[in-house]
């Protein structure tokens, strides 16, 4: 049964992740989404220390402001201190995210995170903490609980603003004459990347978070070239990362979270060398084909 | 204070080779920090920054020790590996850079990480202090080890000082540099190998969590200060090693506490200090100078509508309402009244019954602006061919930026003429 709980709350926070993946890396934002996932780390320790409880509301507020915060600061050292946009997103999360590992260390007593947990989460420990209900009753794990919320959420918010998301990131400039704010919806997916972020922190980690925003979504665009496909198979990689994830950090006795990006690591590269449509095996088998067609004599 | 003064005085020779230690190991980074991020590539220092922790785990497996030497070498080897594919994907793949970078670094962490707690898990006792290389312990940097990676931060800073010249072409102009001769692919490689290093060995005070910041951050810091490579690379060199010092400090008084953060949160406070106070580039002194700018913009406008209406009524000297201005050409109308009394107070107009004239040196200030104007829309419609309904918009900005010197050879080049292309008369 644990097995099953661990990998339904990590699918779960997966497809949460990838959905909202797609449309950073086609916005070539993947990179902010890796600093807005370092940089909410202060809000949750601030919060933490304020309710004295790991999973709060005040934590999801305290950290998506965060997120929207770094994304606001990135884009001011850029545009008002003219910055090179990858040194602003450096300069930007290794800050509040030094800030907030400082933060753990300073409260080590008071706040139940350490260093180690933040980087990988402790995924594992899911179906330990249950959540019992007022007459005694077992519901389940909370994480289980909290994962099929954010992705209940998530799935909402792209219904709702699909065609505002696709819009901007396609089309950025088209949207604005269509009276569509570019600035709102941008800040909008990054509060949700935020969020998503924070929820999944407990189970996965600060950076490996990254993996799930990226590999999934990255690799599916390597197998389509429609955006709705490209959604339909990050969500089937991300349940198929998680499965094949656990059963990798059984056999190796390691971290599930490591585990469920190597696989998903794994399974970029594969595609990345046998995709039909732009795998660089069969483009280079095409390429030969060509060639050779070329270099026939006419006749 | 007491602990302060004890580690200022440097009395303890363990505190000098950790002092010794960190502020080297910092400052080589910042070095060639500096020349990745004058190729914008300070995101890939991140990337490598990342990928060097399944290598420090590869080579523990290997080896069974600790050895420093083992450790650089299997960072080296993981390091290089992660930018090879980053730079195979966004050359042969519809993937964009960004998105290679940010797979490879948490992909090539995630396998870090899942060996890293496979190796806590087996049970060998040798391995514990591997992770302090996740944020480092300057503390920790004695003996061998301190030999170690002092050499090699000294060999990175040699290198950088010995192919100076290079690496500054390429940063800025590699085409260019290729017309010279130089091998660029090789000062690329060089740069590349130069950036692995810095990262294996900067985490060892910092930890491969936040190095990259010890690439980017003092660079970026430094840039404020200078617009030139030399004096930038001295300056991130200067203000990584300062970080340093602190860690070292911090590490010093709080032994359990990770050296990384404190150094990172040092320069970062250095660097946005820089970007908001820093002269010229600081976005103090760019607001004020934008300021300026739009003051004089404002004033010169003004002078030159207060011109064309005397020139309509052929009494430069008459007097005018706000409202007349305002008719004449719109302004906000709280801004001119600001720029007025400006312009009274510095002695360009005076003010009767609420009717506002020129001076003197007014009038002969407002006539300028008209004449520059009217000379560059001849200008561009004469020497550049240019129809002459398309003129007005350029000459409206390039009216304030005339100096002296152009205004006398555009005056020689058009011969003094009389009329511009909407057969207004020039004044002199």
């Amino acid at each position: 049964m644990d097995a099953v709980y661990i990998i339904l709350t990590s699918s779960l926070f997966a497809i949460s992740c990838g959905l909202l993946g797609c449309f950073l890396i086609l916005r070539k934002m993947a990179m902010v989404g890796d600093a807005i996932s370092h940089a909410v780390l202060p809000g949750i320790v601030i919060a933490f220390l304020i309710t004295g409880t790991r999973d709060s509301f005040e934590m999801i507020i305290g950290a998506a402001l965060l997120g929207i915060l770094c994304t606001f600061l990135i884009e001011f050292f850029n545009k008002k201190a003219k910055l090179q946009t990858d040194a602003a997103i450096g300069v930007t999360f290794t800050s509040l995210f030094a800030l907030g590992v400082i933060l753990i260390s300073v409260f080590a007593g008071q706040v139940d995170l350490d260093q180690e947990c933040v980087l990988y989460g402790e995924i594992a420990y899911v179906p330990i903490d249950l959540w019992i209900s007022d007459s005694g009753q077992n519901m389940g794990p909370k994480a289980l609980y909290v994962s099929a919320l954010t992705l209940i959420v998530n799935i909402l918010f792209i219904r709702v603003g699909f065609k505002q998301l696709y819009l901007t990131t396609f089309d950025p400039a088209f949207a604005a004459t269509t009276g569509i704010s570019v600035a709102l919806w941008n800040y909008l997916l990054m509060g949700s990347v935020s969020m998503t972020t924070v929820a999944a922190f407990d189970s996965v980690g600060a950076i490996l978070v990254v993996a799930l925003l990226v590999a999934p979504p990255a690799t599916a665009y390597l197998l389509t070239d429609n955006f709705k496909k490209m959604m339909l198979i990050t969500c089937g990689i991300a349940i198929i990362i998680s499965i094949l994830g656990y059963y990798l950090a059984v056999l190796l006795d390691g971290s599930i979270a490591g585990a469920v990006v190597t696989v998903a690591g794994i399974l970029f590269g594969l595609a990345y060398l046998f995709s039909p449509s732009s795998g660089i095996l069969l483009k280079r088998i095409n390429q030969k084909k060509e060639a050779e067609k070329l270099a026939m004599p006419k006749v | 204070m007491e602990t302060f003064k004890e580690f200022f005085s440097f009395s303890d020779p363990s505190i000098v080779s950790v002092v010794v230690g960190a502020v080297l190991l910092t400052a080589s980074s910042a070095v060639v920090g500096t020349f990745t991020f004058l190729k914008k590539k300070a995101l890939v220092g991140d990337a490598v920054a990342h990928s060097v922790l399944p290598g420090i785990c590869l080579a523990f497996i290997l080896s069974g020790t600790k050895n420093p030497i083992w450790m650089i070498l299997g960072a080296f080897l993981t390091g290089w590996i992660s930018l090879l594919i980053i730079d195979h994907i966004t050359t042969k793949s519809k993937i964009k850079e960004d998105t290679a970078i940010a797979l490879i670094l948490s992909v090539f962490f995630g396998i870090g990480i899942l060996m890293l707690t496979n190796i806590q898990h087996s049970g060998n006792a040798a391995q514990t202090g591997l992770d302090s290389f996740l944020f480092g312990k300057a503390a920790a940097l004695v003996g061998k080890d301190l030999i170690v990676f002092g050499i090699v931060a000294v060999i990175l800073i040699v290198t950088v000082g010995l192919f100076f010249k290079e690496l500054k072409l390429i940063a800025f102009d590699s085409n260019y540099a290729r017309a010279l001769g130089i091998p660029v692919k090789w000062i690329d490689l060089l740069l590349t190998s130069l950036t692995v290093l810095a990262v294996v060995t900067g985490i060892q005070a910092v930890g491969v969590v936040l190095m990259a910041a010890m690439l980017i951050t003092p660079a970026a810091a430094a840039r404020f200060w200078t617009n030139d490579v030399f004096k930038m690379t001295l300056i991130a060199a200067v203000m990584g090693g300062i970080s340093g010092l602190s860690g070292a400090y911090v590490s010093y008084v709080a032994p359990a506490m990770p050296t990384g953060p404190w150094i990172v949160m040092i320069i970062s406070a250095i660097a946005i200090t820089s970007f908001f106070i820093a002269p010229k580039r600081g976005i103090f002194a760019r607001s004020i100078q934008q300021r300026r700018l739009q003051r004089l913009i404002m004033d010169e406008n003004l002078l030159k509508e207060l011109y064309h209406l005397g020139e309509k009524d052929e009494d430069p000297y008459k007097g005018r309402t706000v409202n007349e201005i305002i008719e004449e050409r719109f302004f906000p109308r709280k801004a001119l009244k600001v720029a007025l009394r400006r312009l009274k107070r510095q002695g360009f107009l005076v003010k009767k019954n609420g009717y506002w004239s020129y001076t003197e040196a007014g009038k002969v200030k407002g006539q300028r602006v008209v004449k520059l104007h009217r000379l560059w829309e001849l200008y561009l419609s004469k020497y550049m061919k240019i129809a002459p309904d398309h003129v007005h918009e350029d000459a409206e900005t390039v009216e304030h930026i005339i100096t002296p010197e152009l205004e006398a050879q555009l005056e020689r080049m058009l011969e003094y003429p009389e009329f511009d292309p909407h057969e207004e008369k020039i004044p002199y």
